[in-house]
């Protein structure tokens, strides 16, 4: 046992609290969407017939599990709608990940090659719009996109198009805005990782006799995996469930699962329904989230 | 390490230079046409305070706003003391039973679409009748900004040099003491970060805040949204900008509260 | 020359060897185990008031571990630690009459110099009047008057080591423990500083206790250095003994430079031993300790020992017992005081011998490819057990 030890006991009591909030609002709350799930519709307030009834006793219990249902889960896979929402996800979810890895990688790169004293300023202002609201961004773009926008009115100007383009509710705006929201997580990801590397590595790779582009993508890349992987993961997941971004700014006649979740539940008052997608959602991004908590912790507790 | 100068191509110099007019200009443009004095949102009609003095006026707006600040106050100082705790749990604690499962409770909301935290909140609060409203809303974004308090400062404490508590334990004071002479001072700037941090997420956040909380009670965010459905005006512009304001507010005191406490050159990354 | 029995310090503040009064400090078979990594292994040694003590060893040797058990940010798994007779193994560390100088210093970022040095003392409860006193009195002592409000930040290295070792000093410790103090500061300021640390010890009469891998360092500063390999304390001894008498191949060879002759001991009278090698023929050592059993030994001596000419030294009453052997020089490496040779023996085996350069003028050095006779006494020879 060594003298670190004697921190241990009071920064486990340090624990308590948060871990007894976080159980209690974190993983308990799945553990309602995971049972609402599994129980009827009904037209009533909440609208959802209880699964369990624990004041019943025993046998009610028993009971109450045999009539849990699979109807839900069945709905979701026999309809397209669902289908088809998961598959617009994760295909908008991939497609505008390597939008931002594209984007964000030379900018970060940008940043790391900066005069030592500049890296903190312009850390600074690559994180100061992801201080700003989220949805004031998106109704910025909206600003500039719609019909009688600044965009159009420039193109216009340049006589570039002859009569004002269709940008909102469009796909193409939607990838806009998904990578203007989420260029600050993939850059400050790739950013740590490429500051931290040491710069003679890039020169012995020169020196070795290797051209810009092999120091870059036969050294300076592979080094910066890391990043790469925590900044990919770190936007693919949540956008995935994004329900904002598409709902503003994409056409409606093809939803992201999240708008599907919403759908569900403020619109036609599903609750389970609404319980099940979810439940799917989550099962479908338990493996980049096991994989994004193995990156973060090592992350964190390399510094150890 | 890096003393000396890396080489800035001109490849680094353009597409950082696009890369901040990209994230900026949306926002310049928002705040300048804030107060353009036309009805009209793209037409320049010049300067007037016009939207702000309507805003003023429309009481449902300031309700919101107020409903808003008051969250993101409340959750975000229980979300600071609870992601501190956390911190200091994992960063100092070693290895304790439960420690993957509450690590992985800290680090997954980060990342977790807020359609599912959402919802599973609301499920909660329903199943405990809870009455939705003010209270509820604070408890999810607590929930929510307590995670990135917790890496914030995580990260601060595991950048730290650990001979630093133990030359204050050789030179007498007792672990806990060592802790709040020489380490609380020392992360306060994280603190400071993770309590902004937490602020403008609540003040941010729609998506939580339209399923946990209940009807007479919208955030600022969900009133927005539901102006902006039914298209842009100029009033939405100036709250916008209010809110950016506000924002940029919090940021210059807390850094400047950051630079007082902490020390020279050690900046408090916000992130 | 001299044996080692011999090589005991003029008269100072303490001789080993003399148990007078019981040891300030008295370190019993303290062991450590990281998992199943075995760093301390059985450590036992003994620390007089007053001593300047130095833990001498490769990195990884387990040096700092122990330092640590002195300190109190580890606990020994086997064995006693007793200051002043009374064992401090389980005794937390703000709670010890010791203080230790960090490696990296631990100077607190958010403090100035003057509460960086009396933070320590604020803990002691002493009264503001006192504290005021004894920062100045640190200050005087480490002669960094003047910067009392500068930030550990807005100092130069040198200047960070020397408010380290005030703040340490500060509440006049029994025992000082430092942690590599020099390692980050240049080999010119390093040697200035360690002059410095001998005279605040010295001055303060205080036990000082220093780890260094350094063994240059070591040899300056300390009384009494202590090797250690691989969790194991090897030998203890003052730094002329350690030098002439190491008492393993092992230590003649960390400590210093040495050339090493493998052989077997074929006749031995009275302390003169007759060792027969391979790579030099027969060779004639003088070993007054009676200690050597074994007949595979080896013969080491230093090469400023090995002296080089053209003929050999003349043959006078003792020459006979001189060892001479023939060779060629193959590379000759000035090094301002001092010379060193390689020397090519008949057998092939090279030795380097190391000359004093006493005159500007270079009448005796020796080019490559010079035939030279290579001799040292049997004196100057040390015999290690294989």
């Amino acid at each position: 046992m060594s003298a670190r030890n004697i921190f241990t006991r009071p920064a486990r009591l340090a624990a308590i609290a948060p871990y007894l909030w976080m159980v209690l609002f974190f993983l308990v709350p799945f553990g309602f969407v995971l049972k609402i799930s599994l129980s009827q519709t009904v037209i009533a307030q909440p609208p959802y017939a209880p699964v369990f009834d624990f004041s019943a006793g025993w046998t009610a219990l028993k009971a109450a599990f045999g009539a849990l249902s699979l109807d839900n889960f069945r709905l979701l896979v026999s309809d397209d709608l669902y289908v088809l929402s998961y598959a617009r996800s994760l295909v908008v979810a991939l497609a505008s990940t390597a939008m931002l890895l594209l984007i964000g990688y030379p900018i970060a790169y940008g940043m790391a090659r900066l005069p030592r004293r500049w890296q903190p300023v312009a850390m600074m202002l690559v994180i100061v719009p992801f201080w700003t609201s989220f949805l004031i961004r998106i109704y910025a773009w909206i600003n500039i996109l719609q019909h009688d926008g600044l965009l159009n009115r420039v193109l216009l100007a340049l006589h570039v198009v002859s009569q004002p383009v269709v940008w909102l509710s469009t796909d193409s705006a939607m990838y806009l805005g998904i990578v203007y929201s989420y260029l600050p997580f993939m850059i400050l990801p790739l950013y740590a990782t490429l500051a931290k590397m040491e710069p003679a590595l890039e020169e012995a790779g020169a020196d070795l006799g290797a051209s810009p582009f092999e120091v870059f993508w036969l050294v300076t890349f592979p080094l910066s995996l890391p990043g790469v992987g925590a900044g990919v993961l770190l936007c693919f997941i949540p956008i995935v469930g994004e329900f904002v971004i598409p709902d503003l700014l994409a056409g409606s006649d093809s939803l992201m699962i999240g708008q599907t979740l919403w759908l569900e539940f403020f619109t036609n008052k599903d609750w389970p329904v609404a319980s099940a997608v979810a439940v799917v959602l989550l099962a479908v991004l338990l493996l980049p989230l096991l994989v994004y908590d193995r990156l973060q912790r090592r992350q964190l507790e390399e510094a150890r | 390490m890096a003393a000396r100068v890396r080489r800035l191509s001109r490849f680094n110099i353009v597409s950082l230079t696009l890369g901040l007019v990209f994230l900026y200009l949306p926002i310049v443009i928002l705040v300048v046409f804030s107060f353009n004095a036309s009805r009209l949102v793209t037409v320049w009609g010049g300067w007037s305070l016009r939207w702000y003095r309507e805003l003023f006026n429309d009481s449902a707006m300031i309700e919101a706003a107020w409903m808003s600040l008051r969250v993101a106050a409340t959750s975000a100082s229980i979300a600071t003391l609870l992601g501190t705790l956390a911190a200091v749990a994992l960063s100092r604690g070693e290895g304790f039973k439960g420690r993957t499962l509450f690590s992985g409770m800290l680090y997954a909301p980060l990342v977790m679409p807020e359609v599912i935290t959402g919802l599973s909140l609301l499920l909660l609060f329903v199943a405990i009748n809870a009455e939705r409203g003010f209270w509820t809303v604070t408890i999810a974004h607590t929930t929510l900004t307590m995670c990135f308090v917790a890496v914030v400062v995580q990260s601060r404490l595991g950048s730290l040099d650990k001979s630093l508590e133990e030359a204050a334990m050789d030179l007498g004071c007792s672990p806990p003491r060592a802790f709040l002479a020489v380490t609380r001072p020392l992360i306060v700037p994280a603190i400071v970060a993770g309590w902004m941090l937490a602020f403008t997420l609540s003040l941010d956040d729609l998506v939580i805040a339209s399923f946990t909380t209940g009807p007479g009670a919208a955030t600022l965010p969900i009133r927005i949204y539901s102006e902006v459905r039914l298209g842009v005006k100029p009033e939405i512009n100036a709250i916008c900008t209010l809110v950016i304001a506000l924002i940029a507010v919090v940021i210059i005191v807390a850094s400047l509260v950051a630079k007082l406490s902490s020390v020279k050159g050690e900046s408090a990354a916000p992130l | 020359m001299v044996a080692a029995a011999e090589l005991a310090p003029p008269t100072g503040a303490f001789e080993p060897g003399k148990a007078v009064e019981p040891p300030l400090l008295r370190i019993e078979g303290v062991a450590k185990n990281f998992g199943s990594f075995r760093a301390v292994n059985g450590v036992s040694l003994d620390i007089r008031a007053g001593e300047f003590f130095a833990l001498l060893g490769p990195s990884g040797c387990g040096k700092t571990t122990l330092l640590r058990m002195l300190a109190g940010f580890e606990t020994p798994d086997e064995g006693r630690i007793l200051l002043d007779g009374r064992d401090i193994a389980r005794v937390l560390p703000h709670e010890r009459p010791v203080n230790m100088m960090f490696q990296n210093y631990a100077l607190f970022p958010h403090l100035n110099v003057r509460d960086n040095i009396a933070f320590g003392l604020k803990r002691a409860r002493m009264s503001r009047a006192e504290i005021a006193v004894r920062v100045a009195e640190m200050m005087a002592l480490v002669k960094l008057e003047g910067l009392e409000k500068r930030k550990p930040d807005q100092l130069s290295g040198g200047q960070r080591q020397r408010v380290a070792l005030a703040r340490s000093l500060a509440r006049r410790p029994k025992l000082l423990l430092l942690d590599e103090p020099l390692a980050a500061l240049d080999k010119k300021l390093r040697e200035s500083t360690q002059i410095e640390l001998m005279e605040v010890q010295r001055r303060l009469g205080m036990t000082f206790i220093i780890v260094t891998h350094d063994q240059e360092e070591a040899m300056t500063v300390a009384n009494r250095i202590g090797v250690m390999d691989a969790g194991r304390l090897d030998q203890v001894a003052t730094p002329r003994e350690l030098y002439e008498a190491p008492n393993s191949r092992w230590i003649a060879e960390f400590v210093g430079d040495i050339n090493l002759f493998q052989g077997e001991v074929t006749s031995r009278v009275q302390s003169d031993l007759t060792i027969a090698t391979r790579e030099a023929g027969t060779l004639t050592a003088s070993e007054p300790h009676s200690a050597i059993s074994k007949t595979m030994v080896f013969l080491a001596v230093r090469p400023e020992k090995i002296k080089l000419s053209r003929h050999g030294p003349a043959a006078d009453g003792e020459g006979s017992a001189i060892n001479r052997l023939g060779g060629v020089v193959t590379d000759v490496s000035y090094l301002g005081g001092t010379t060193t040779y390689k020397v090519k023996l008949d057998s092939g085996v090279v030795i380097r011998s190391s000359m004093a350069n006493t005159t500007r003028l270079d009448k005796d050095s020796h080019g490559p490819g010079q035939r030279v006779v290579a001799w040292f006494t049997p004196d100057d020879c040390v015999v290690l057990e294989q």
